[in-house]
C-alpha cells in the first residue's frame, strides 16, 4: 500500500468542487479544499468527513489577490499529486458590456487566476518529476456566442493555457494535465437558469469524470456530458456569416 | 411561479419556488413570506407539501454534517435523502432504524410525516429514531428541539406536516448492521382473518407486511403474501448465499414509464391478471428462508422510476387508513368488500400493523393499516368517502403524507392532538405564514 495521496481542489465551496473533492476522498485521497469562502467550504469539508471519514483540511484563499498566489502555493503542508482548479464566475454578459470592472472581474476570475495558479503548481510538479494539473474549463470557451461571450472568452483562454501546458508536459515528463469542459451543469452557478434536462448533469457527474480522466488515465481533454462534444462540434463547424446571426 | 403535484399526480397547483441552497440562507426566506410550506422530494401523494403561496424545496439543503461510526449518530441537513444515507452508510455498516416503502424521501420530509416502516409495531416511527433537530420558526428564528429541549416544539413537528416550521437538519440514530442483506419468509394466508392471525404470529420479527390480493372475493377475501424479515447476520449470509457480497450496491437504473401511459392500460383484467400471476409466484416461493438484497427488499417499486404515470393523465388517489386494533378485523373485511365489489383495479393494496406513535399529529395508532391506490374516476371521490366513513366510526384515521382529498369532518373526528396542534401554531405565529395547501383545505 502506497502513502496517501492529496488532492488540492481550489473552489472548494462550489458544488463541483464539493462533488470531486467528495470522490476523491471515496477513493481514500486525503483532501485540501481552497476558497475564499471558508464558511461554504467548511460546510463541504463536513460533508466529505461525515460521509467517508477522511480528514479535509481547508485553506483560506482569495484567488483575485494574484500577488499572493505563490505564497499560498508555498504555504500548503505537502506539495499534493493533483491539483483542480474549478473556480469560475459566470457573471453577468450583459452588465459586462458596459461594466468594465465587472468584465475585468469575469475576465480574472476565469482565466487569469486559475492560469497563474496552476502555472506555479506546473513548475513544482515538474521539479518533482510527477503530478496531475486538472483545470475545469467550459464548452463556453469553444466558441464566442453573444450571450455569454466575456465568460466565454475567458474560458477560451483558460482552455488554451490548459492546452499549451499540456503540450509542454508531454514532452518533458511525468506532469499530466487534464482539461475539463462541463456543459451545463446543475449548481449554485446555475440555479437561476432553466437548463434543457437532457444536456444537464449533476455535479457528482463531473466529479466522478474529473477522477477517471486524472487518476484513471482517462482522455486528457473531456466533455461533461459526453453529448457536448457533439452539440460544440457542429456549434464549431457552422460558418461564421450563418453563426453571427444565430440567437445562441 | 412554478407547478407542483404530488406523486399522485392529483391536484396540480401553482406556487413561488424557493430554492435555498444552504441552511443559513432559510432564515430570510421564512420571514419575507407568507403561505409558506416546506417541500423535499414531492413524494407525498397529495398537496401536503405545495404552499399555498410559495414553496420552499430542500433539494439545495443536501449536505451531511457529521457522524459519529462508534454511537451511530448522523447528523444531516433536511434535504438528505434516505437513498443518499443508505447508500453512504451501508457500506459502512449500518441503516435507518426505519425506511418508507421509497428511498427517494428526503430526512426534513420523514420526520414530518413521522413515515413508518414494515417495523412500526416493533420499532416506532421515523420520529422515534430522530435525536434533535434544528427548526426555523415562522419568524425566522432557528431553534433546536428534541424529546428533552423544547419538548413540546419536538413533538408537535413530528409528523407536524411541515407546519411548525422549516426543518433545516436533523441528528438521527442509525442501526448497526452485520450484512446488507435481509433474511425473507414469504407466508400465504388465504383469507383476511390468516393474514392478520400470521401478522400477529410474526410480530416477534423485525419487519413484516401483507401484500392483498384486492380482487379476491368471497371465502378468500383478503388472501395475501406475507414478507416477514430480519435483517440478515454474517451467519445467515454465509449459510444462505456464501457467494455473495456483504453489502450489495442499490440497484442501478432500472425502467422508466413512459409519460403518455394510457390509462386504460390499466383496467380490473389487466389487474387481476397480474395479482394471480404475482400470488401464485409468491406461494411457489414461500416456507423457506431466503436471502433477499435490501434495495429490492424495501423498495420494489423504486425499481420502476415514475411508476405513478402508470394510472394516466388523471392522476391516482392512494387511500391509506389505520383502524384500531379491536375493530380492525370487521372493518377491514368491510372495506375489502367494497373495494372488492367496485371492482376498480388496485394495483396495490398494502396491510401492516403500527404500534404506539409520539407525536402529536402522527399517523399511526396501534393497529392495522390499509394502503390502496385507485386511479381517479369520476366516481371515486364518493366511494372514498364511504370508505372514510368506516373509518371514522372505528376510530381510525387518514395518513395526510397520502391525502388529497379527506374531508375537514373526517380529519377532525381522526386526529384527537389537532386542539394541542392548533394551539401551538398559534403561539408561534404559524397560522398565516406556514399554510399548504392540505393544511388550508383541512383548517389545521
Amino acid at each position: 500500500m502506497t502513502a496517501q495521496k492529496t488532492v488540492l481542489v481550489i473552489g472548494g465551496s462550489s458544488d463541483i468542487g464539493h462533488a470531486t473533492a467528495l470522490r476523491y476522498a471515496q477513493a481514500g485521497w486525503h483532501v485540501a479544499l481552497a476558497a475564499r469562502d471558508i464558511v461554504a467550504a467548511q460546510r463541504n469539508a463536513d460533508d466529505i468527513k461525515a460521509r467517508t471519514g477522511v480528514e479535509v483540511t481547508l485553506h483560506p484563499l482569495d484567488v483575485l489577490q494574484t500577488d499572493k498566489l505563490a505564497d499560498f502555493a508555498a504555504s500548503l503542508p505537502v506539495l499534493p499529486d493533483t491539483v483542480i482548479s474549478v473556480i469560475g464566475e459566470l457573471g453577468d454578459q450583459t452588465r459586462a458590456e458596459s461594466d468594465l470592472a465587472h468584465a475585468c472581474q469575469i475576465m480574472r476570475t476565469n482565466f487569469e487566476a486559475p492560469s497563474l495558479l496552476l502555472g506555479l503548481f506546473a513548475q513544482a510538479f515538474q521539479a518533482r518529476g510527477s503530478g496531475t494539473i486538472v483545470g475545469v474549463s467550459s464548452v463556453a470557451g469553444d466558441r464566442g456566442r453573444g450571450s455569454n461571450y466575456v465568460y466565454g472568452a475567458a474560458k477560451s483562454g483558460f482552455s488554451q493555457f490548459l492546452s499549451g501546458m499540456r503540450n509542454r508536459m508531454a514532452l518533458a515528463g511525468e506532469v499530466r494535465v487534464i482539461t475539463v469542459k462541463p456543459g451545463f451543469v446543475r449548481t449554485r452557478m446555475t440555479a437561476h437558469l432553466k437548463l434543457p434536462a437532457p444536456l444537464t448533469v449533476m455535479p457528482e457527474r463531473v466529479g466522478a469524470d474529473i477522477f477517471h480522466s486524472a487518476e484513471e488515465n482517462g482522455r486528457e481533454v473531456i466533455y461533461v456530458g459526453r453529448r457536448f462534444w457533439l452539440v460544440m462540434t457542429i456549434i464549431c463547424l457552422i460558418p461564421e456569416r450563418i453563426f453571427k446571426r444565430l440567437k445562441l | 411561479m412554478s407547478e407542483f403535484t404530488g406523486w399522485g399526480n392529483y391536484p396540480i397547483l401553482a406556487t413561488e419556488q424557493l430554492g435555498p441552497r444552504a441552511p443559513a440562507s432559510v432564515p430570510d426566506l421564512v420571514r419575507s413570506r407568507s403561505g409558506l410550506i416546506a417541500r423535499g422530494q414531492g413524494r407525498a401523494y397529495g398537496d401536503a407539501a405545495i404552499g399555498m403561496a410559495s414553496t420552499l424545496s430542500s433539494c439545495g439543503l443536501n449536505r451531511m454534517r457529521s457522524f459519529d461510526a462508534t454511537t451511530g449518530e448522523l447528523t444531516v441537513e433536511a434535504g438528505v435523502t434516505i437513498a443518499d444515507i443508505l447508500t453512504t452508510m451501508i457500506p459502512r455498516g449500518f441503516f435507518l432504524k426505519v425506511v418508507p416503502g421509497t428511498k427517494f424521501v428526503s430526512v426534513g420530509g420523514a420526520i414530518a410525516a413521522d413515515i413508518h416502516g414494515k417495523n412500526h409495531h416493533r420499532d416506532g416511527g421515523f420520529g422515534d429514531h430522530v435525536y434533535s433537530l434544528r427548526l426555523v420558526l415562522p419568524d425566522g428564528e432557528t431553534v433546536s428541539c428534541s424529546p428533552s429541549d423544547n419538548a413540546e416544539l419536538f413533538a408537535a413537528t413530528i409528523g407536524g406536516m411541515g407546519l411548525t416550521g422549516v426543518i433545516v437538519e436533523a441528528t438521527l440514530r442509525l442501526l448497526p448492521i452485520e450484512t446488507g442483506w435481509l433474511k425473507q419468509t414469504t407466508h400465504v394466508a388465504t383469507n383476511l382473518d390468516a393474514a392478520i392471525a400470521t401478522l400477529a404470529d410474526t410480530a416477534s420479527a423485525t419487519y413484516s407486511v401483507a401484500w392483498i390480493d384486492c380482487l379476491a372475493r368471497g371465502n378468500a377475501l383478503g388472501r395475501s403474501l406475507i414478507y416477514v424479515a430480519d435483517h440478515a447476520s454474517t451467519a445467515d449470509r454465509n449459510r444462505l448465499g456464501p457467494t455473495q457480497p456483504t453489502f450489495p450496491e442499490a440497484r442501478r437504473g432500472g425502467v422508466s414509464v413512459p409519460s403518455i401511459f394510457p390509462g386504460f392500460a390499466l383496467n380490473p383484467l389487466s389487474v387481476r391478471a397480474f395479482n394471480e400471476v404475482y400470488f401464485r409466484r409468491g406461494v411457489a416461493r414461500a416456507g423457506a428462508a431466503e436471502l433477499v438484497d435490501w434495495d429490492p427488499y424495501f423498495f420494489p417499486l423504486d425499481a420502476i422510476a415514475n411508476w405513478n404515470r402508470i394510472y394516466g393523465r388523471r392522476g391516482f388517489l392512494q387511500h391509506q387508513c389505520v383502524i384500531p386494533a379491536h375493530s380492525a378485523r370487521a372493518v377491514l373485511a368491510d372495506i375489502l368488500e367494497r373495494v372488492s365489489r367496485r371492482g376498480t383495479a388496485s394495483f396495490l393494496a398494502v396491510l401492516k400493523q403500527l404500534g404506539d406513535s409520539h407525536g402529536l399529529m402522527s399517523f399511526p395508532v396501534r393497529g392495522y393499516t390499509l394502503a390502496m391506490d385507485f386511479p381517479i374516476t369520476d366516481t371515486l371521490f364518493d366511494f372514498l368517502d364511504e370508505l372514510d366513513a368506516l373509518v371514522v366510526a372505528a376510530g381510525g384515521r387518514l395518513y395526510l403524507a397520502k391525502d388529497a382529498r379527506q374531508s375537514r369532518a373526517t380529519f377532525e373526528a381522526g386526529y384527537s392532538g389537532l386542539g394541542a396542534f392548533r394551539d401551538l401554531r398559534s403561539r408561534i405565529g404559524a397560522n398565516e405564514r406556514l399554510v399548504s395547501h392540505l393544511s388550508a383545505r383541512l383548517g389545521i
